[in-house]
C-alpha cells in the first residue's frame, strides 16, 4: 500500500469524524441559561451552597483564588475541569432535575466540597 | 499520602491500560519498544507544556479551550486506531507469520507503530497533565506533608505501571491467532468509546447541541465512577448516563471500521476481517 493511500485514507476518515459534530454545531451559547458565580480560596467554595432553577442549562463561572491549580470536579453533574491557579473557568452544565448535586476540588476532595441545588 | 495516591492512580489507570493493549498488540513487531517509549516521553513532555499553559489553554474559544482540546487529542486517537486496525487487516498475517523478518514488513510495520506511538502519547497526555498539575501544586505549596504526598503521588504512578503490565501479561496468554482478533475487536471499542468521550467533551462546550438527551440511567447498576465503572470506561467507553449522540458517535465509529476493514482488508483472507 502507497504512502499516498494510506494517507488518503486516513484523511478521508478524519473528515468524517470531524464534519459529524459540525453539521452539528449551534451557537455556542445555550439560550436562558442559569449563570452563577462561584469563587474557591484556601479549599473552600464561596458560596458552599449555589441553587438554581431545575430544567434549564447552567454555566458557573468560577474563580480560583488560590495560587495552586485545582479540579472542579461532580460525579452526578458530569463535569470535570482543571482550573489553573489564579484564574476562571466556565464550566456548563446541562439541564438537570430538582435535587442536590455535590461538587469537590478532586485535588481535595475531602474538604473542598459544597453543592449545586436544583429546585 | 493515601489520597495523593489515589488521585494519581485514577488518573494514570486509564492511561495504563492503553499502554499495555498496545504492547500486546505490537508484541511481534520489530523495534516496538523504541516507538512505544517514544510515545510515552512526547506524552509525559507534551503533559508537562500543557500542565504549565493550563490557564492560557482553558481561555480560548471562550473559556472552551480545555474541552475543545481534550475532544480534538480524542479524535487524533479514534483515527490512529482505526486506522491501525484497517491496516492489520491487510498485513496482519505477514507479521504473525514467517514474513515478519522480511524487510518490507520492518517498514510497513513501523507505519502502523508510529499510529500507535501516538495513541500512547495522547493517552498519558490526556491523564498526565492533571498528575503533573497536581504534583506540581503540591511540591510547589509547601504544604506541611509534601514528602508524603509526593511519595503517595509516586506510588500511584508505580501502580498504574503495575495496570500496564497486568494488562499486558494478561492478554499475551492468548494465543497468536487469536490475539490478533481479540485486540482488533479490542481497539475497534476503545477507539468507539473514545470518539463517544470526544461527543460529551464537544457537549460540554456547547459546541454539539444536537442530540444531547440522555437515553439512559444506569447510574443506579454500574456508576461510571466506581473502579469498575472506570475500567469499562477506558476499555468500552462505558457512560452511565449517554445521550443519543454519544450513542450514535460510538456506534458510527463500530460501523466506520467494519466496513473500512472490509473495503481494505487482504481479499483472500477475508475471514480474519469478518470480526469487528
Amino acid at each position: 500500500m502507497s504512502l499516498s493511500r494510506t494517507l488518503s485514507k486516513a484523511v478521508i476518515f478524519a473528515a468524517v469524524t470531524a464534519l459529524l459534530p459540525l453539521a452539528a454545531t449551534t451557537a455556542a451559547n445555550a439560550q436562558g441559561a442559569t449563570e452563577i458565580q462561584l469563587s474557591y480560596k484556601d479549599k473552600k467554595f464561596d458560596p458552599a451552597e449555589i441553587s438554581a432553577p431545575a430544567n434549564t442549562p447552567i454555566v458557573i463561572k468560577l474563580k480560583n483564588l488560590d495560587a495552586k491549580a485545582m479540579e472542579f470536579e461532580s460525579k452526578t453533574l458530569k463535569v470535570e475541569k482543571v482550573v489553573a491557579g489564579a484564574s476562571d473557568a466556565t464550566v456548563n452544565v446541562r439541564a438537570q432535575k430538582p435535587g442536590r448535586y455535590e461538587f469537590f476540588d478532586e485535588y481535595n476532595e475531602k474538604v473542598a466540597r459544597g453543592a449545586l441545588v436544583v429546585k | 499520602m493515601l489520597a495523593a495516591l489515589i488521585i494519581v492512580f485514577r488518573e494514570v489507570f486509564e492511561a495504563g491500560l492503553i499502554v499495555g493493549i498496545v504492547l500486546a498488540v505490537t508484541r511481534t513487531v520489530p523495534h516496538r519498544n523504541a516507538w512505544i517509549g517514544g510515545g510515552l516521553v512526547a506524552g509525559i513532555l507534551a503533559a508537562c507544556v500543557v500542565a504549565v499553559f493550563a490557564g492560557a489553554l482553558s481561555n480560548l474559544f471562550a473559556g472552551m479551550g480545555q474541552e475543545l482540546f481534550n475532544a480534538t487529542i480524542l479524535v487524533v486517537a479514534v483515527v490512529m486506531l482505526t486506522w491501525h486496525n484497517v491496516w492489520m487487516a491487510r498485513h496482519g498475517s505477514e507479521l504473525a507469520g514467517e514474513l515478519r523478518a522480511a524487510g518490507q514488513a520492518v517498514v510497513e510495520g513501523s507505519k502502523s507503530l508510529l499510529a500507535l506511538a501516538i495513541v500512547v502519547g495522547v493517552a498519558v497526555l490526556r491523564e498526565g497533565s492533571e498528575v503533573v498539575l497536581f504534583l506540581y501544586g503540591v511540591l510547589a505549596g509547601g504544604d506541611d506533608s509534601t514528602a508524603s504526598v509526593a511519595l503517595g503521588g509516586f506510588a500511584g504512578l508505580a501502580l498504574g505501571a503495575a495496570v500496564c503490565m497486568l494488562t499486558y501479561f494478561g492478554l499475551v496468554r492468548i494465543p497468536m491467532r487469536a490475539l490478533f482478533a481479540t485486540t482488533t475487536v479490542l481497539i475497534a471499542l476503545l477507539a468507539a468509546g473514545m470518539a463517544a468521550q470526544a461527543a460529551s467533551f464537544l457537549e460540554k462546550a456547547n459546541w454539539l447541541t444536537l442530540m444531547d438527551n440522555v437515553v439512559w440511567d444506569s447510574g443506579w447498576i454500574l456508576s461510571d465512577s466506581s473502579f469498575l465503572g472506570r475500567a469499562l470506561h477506558t476499555l468500552i467507553g462505558y457512560t452511565d448516563q449517554p445521550t443519543a449522540m454519544q450513542l450514535t458517535v460510538y456506534l458510527a465509529i463500530l460501523l466506520i471500521t467494519f466496513v473500512l476493514m472490509r473495503l481494505y482488508g487482504a481479499p483472500a483472507k477475508t475471514k480474519a476481517v469478518a470480526r469487528a
